[in-house]
């Protein structure tokens, strides 16, 4: 994977999802991808309706986990799927954007939602070429 | 697992020696099989359990357990308040009282078997499944506080079901203690359109047959005989749930410092019973039990007015609701000396045996009954607690088969559509939103639920009484 990008990576009964950016913002905006595509393939998801999140926790992976779970009580309550994220962080603040659109099922054929992120394998680190890479394991 | 690094004590019964920071040792249950399969995470995980503040005698787990988050999937702890004993969010689970419970129906699989079709139809078109599915109900901010308050015996009483119904849950459909005002407003919200929705994943609604009867005694006394049709109902209590395990989970990560609480992982958050975040949880916790309890009454509901209209004479009487994601305050007896504990099953059911007061009188001769739910396509099977299993893992046996295979390896190996024909080949209809859905929860991504049901009948835990094959089978 390049230094932007998202993948999966093992987990027996659930699934882990990983984000990697040029900073922590594009690492989070990564991470949600992979939550999308937990449930369906994120280029099936028209990018209509924003939404906004907000959230702060005391360090990172703390804020990695509220924001996974901002973006999964809104596609719970709006019942939509999100194809497009935007993180703006300051400090422990985050505010950040969700693009999307109502969940269509014939169409994105949605495997399975998302109950939770989960502090299971949770990682934000920086590596020495300056990358963030941001994951945790949720709960299906 | 590496097997050398356990004490093999009986052939059923694995030991991992207090070490480190462990308490208590960790005490695991399944054949050398299970055990050589099972995760090395499960042994990581039950040592970490074994090392919480107030842990009583022992970290099990059940021969299907697996790596969960903090606990193992298939993990049983109890803690004592009055040592410092704990609560965990991460060892009830998001799905906080996931379950399964199990109707007769008074018919026999000839009587069900031209009508198959339409009852799947029926049912497919009248429970809600599925990712972003909507209940037929909407509660308001009053309706949503005395449902969370009175559980099954909410549904009840709004009309979903029947009085004789309450008898045959766990609580009598009722958790005490619940505390409406320790669920937030966000979980409230979470739940609003979801009251009586199946979920996804591994959930279904199953109409079964008895295939085999191995305990003549109590499969009467439960009312089952072979060729007997059932309908089983699997799942929990949806986005309210989740949303109180997501929140607890950061409370009690952010405030174990306070408490002197070293955790060997964040995952393993938890807070002293005696805090205001333990009991905070626990009020809401037991608001989640009410939750799912009200969701399967209101889904047994919904499956009786489907059978009302397509095989008339069917009469759907429950023979038990049990819950396997639950932290339950129960009285056992450690040592001659009877204690009250704050027992947390984690993926794994509860299993009192005969002459126990909380199992319903016609029940209460043999044991309760233990509804072990397998994957889509395979047996499930019903079991009975023993006198045994109490001195075992404070009654408690397994929950379900466990994955073999990841989702993402499943989703590569099968097809939604071709698994659907196969199995309908076998007399096995299969109705789901999803065709993804259905290739994640492929038949062969799931262990063998007989090998886990046969080390726990063979362990003690539970006593093997039917075993259920699937006929129609409602997938979220």
């Amino acid at each position: 994977m390049s230094q932007t990008g998202w993948e999966h990576f093992y987990h027996m009964a659930d699934i882990g999802i990983r984000g990697r950016g040029r900073n922590l913002s594009e690492a989070f905006e990564q991470t949600a991808l992979a939550l999308t595509a937990v449930i369906t393939e994120p280029e099936l998801i028209q990018a209509q309706q924003a939404v906004d999140v907000s959230c702060s926790a005391p360090d990172h992976e703390l804020l990695l986990v509220d924001w996974l779970n901002a973006i999964i009580f809104e596609m719970a309550t709006r019942k939509m799927l999100f194809s497009r994220y935007q993180v703006n962080l300051q400090d422990h603040q985050l505010t950040g954007r969700a693009w999307g659109e109502k969940i269509d099922v014939s169409r994105h054929q949605p495997t399975v939602e998302i109950k939770g992120a989960t502090y299971t394998e949770l990682k934000v680190a920086q590596h020495a070429d300056g990358s963030w890479l941001s994951q945790c394991v949720v709960d299906v | 697992m590496d097997l050398n690094l356990l004490n093999h004590v009986a052939e059923y019964t694995w030991r991992i020696e207090p070490h480190g920071d462990m308490r208590v040792p960790a005490i695991l249950y399944a054949d050398e099989p299970l055990m050589r399969d099972m995760d090395e995470k499960v042994y990581e995980q039950s040592c970490n359990v074994a090392m919480l503040p107030g842990i009583v005698q022992a970290a099990y787990a059940m021969p299907d357990a697996h790596w969960g988050y903090g606990f193992p999937i298939g993990g049983v702890a109890a803690f004592d308040p009055e040592q410092g004993g704990v609560i965990s969010a991460g060892g009830v689970g998001f799905d906080i009282s996931c379950g399964v419970r199990t109707l007769l129906t008074g018919l026999r699989k000839p009587d069900v078997e031209n009508s198959k079709h339409a009852l799947a139809d029926g049912l497919f078109r009248d429970v809600p499944a599925g990712v972003g599915s909507t209940g037929h109900i909407h509660l308001n901010h009053a309706g949503m506080n005395a449902m969370l308050k009175g559980g099954a015996q909410w549904a009840v009483e709004q009309g979903f079901g029947l009085p004789e119904d309450l008898q045959r849950i766990e609580e009598h459909g009722c958790m005490s203690g619940a505390d409406s005002g320790k669920v937030s407003d966000r979980a409230k919200k979470r739940q609003r359109d979801e009251m009586g929705t199946l979920g996804s994943g591994n959930h279904y609604l199953e109409v079964q047959y008895v295939a085999a009867v191995y305990d003549a005694k109590i499969a009467n006394a439960y009312g089952l005989q072979e060729g007997d049709v059932v309908v089983s109902i699997h799942c929990g209590s949806r986005g309210l749930g989740h949303q109180i395990g997501t929140e607890f989970l950061k409370s009690m990560a952010i405030t174990a410092g306070q408490h002197d609480i070293r955790l060997p992982d964040r995952e393993l958050a938890c807070a002293p019973i005696n805090s205001e975040v333990g009991q905070a949880y626990l009020g809401a916790m037991r608001a989640g039990i009410n939750c799912a309890l009200a969701n399967r009454q209101i889904i047994t509901h919904l499956t009786r007015q489907v059978f009302a209209q397509v095989i008339p004479e069917a009469k759907l009487q429950l023979l038990y609701d049990v819950s396997h994601n639950t932290c339950k305050q129960e009285i056992h007896e450690i040592d001659g000396v009877k204690r009250e504990l704050f027992v947390h099953r984690k993926g794994a059911t509860r299993a009192f045996g005969p002459d126990h007061p909380d199992v319903p009188e016609p029940l209460r001769r043999v044991g309760q009954p233990v509804i072990i739910g397998g994957s889509m396509g395979t047996a499930s099977y019903i079991l009975a607690g023993t006198q045994q299993s109490e001195q075992q893992a404070y009654s408690s046996a397994c929950h379900g088969a466990g994955r073999a295979m990841s989702r993402h390896q499943a989703k590569r190996q099968w097809r939604g559509r071709a698994l659907i024909d196969e199995l309908a080949e076998r007399g096995i209809l299969i109705l789901s939103p999803s065709l993804r859905g259905v290739a994640e929860e492929a038949p062969g991504a799931y262990k063998d639920v007989s090998a886990v049901v046969e080390a726990a009948d063979k362990a003690g835990l539970a006593r093997k009484v039917v075993r259920l094959h699937p006929m129609v089978c409602i997938k979220g």
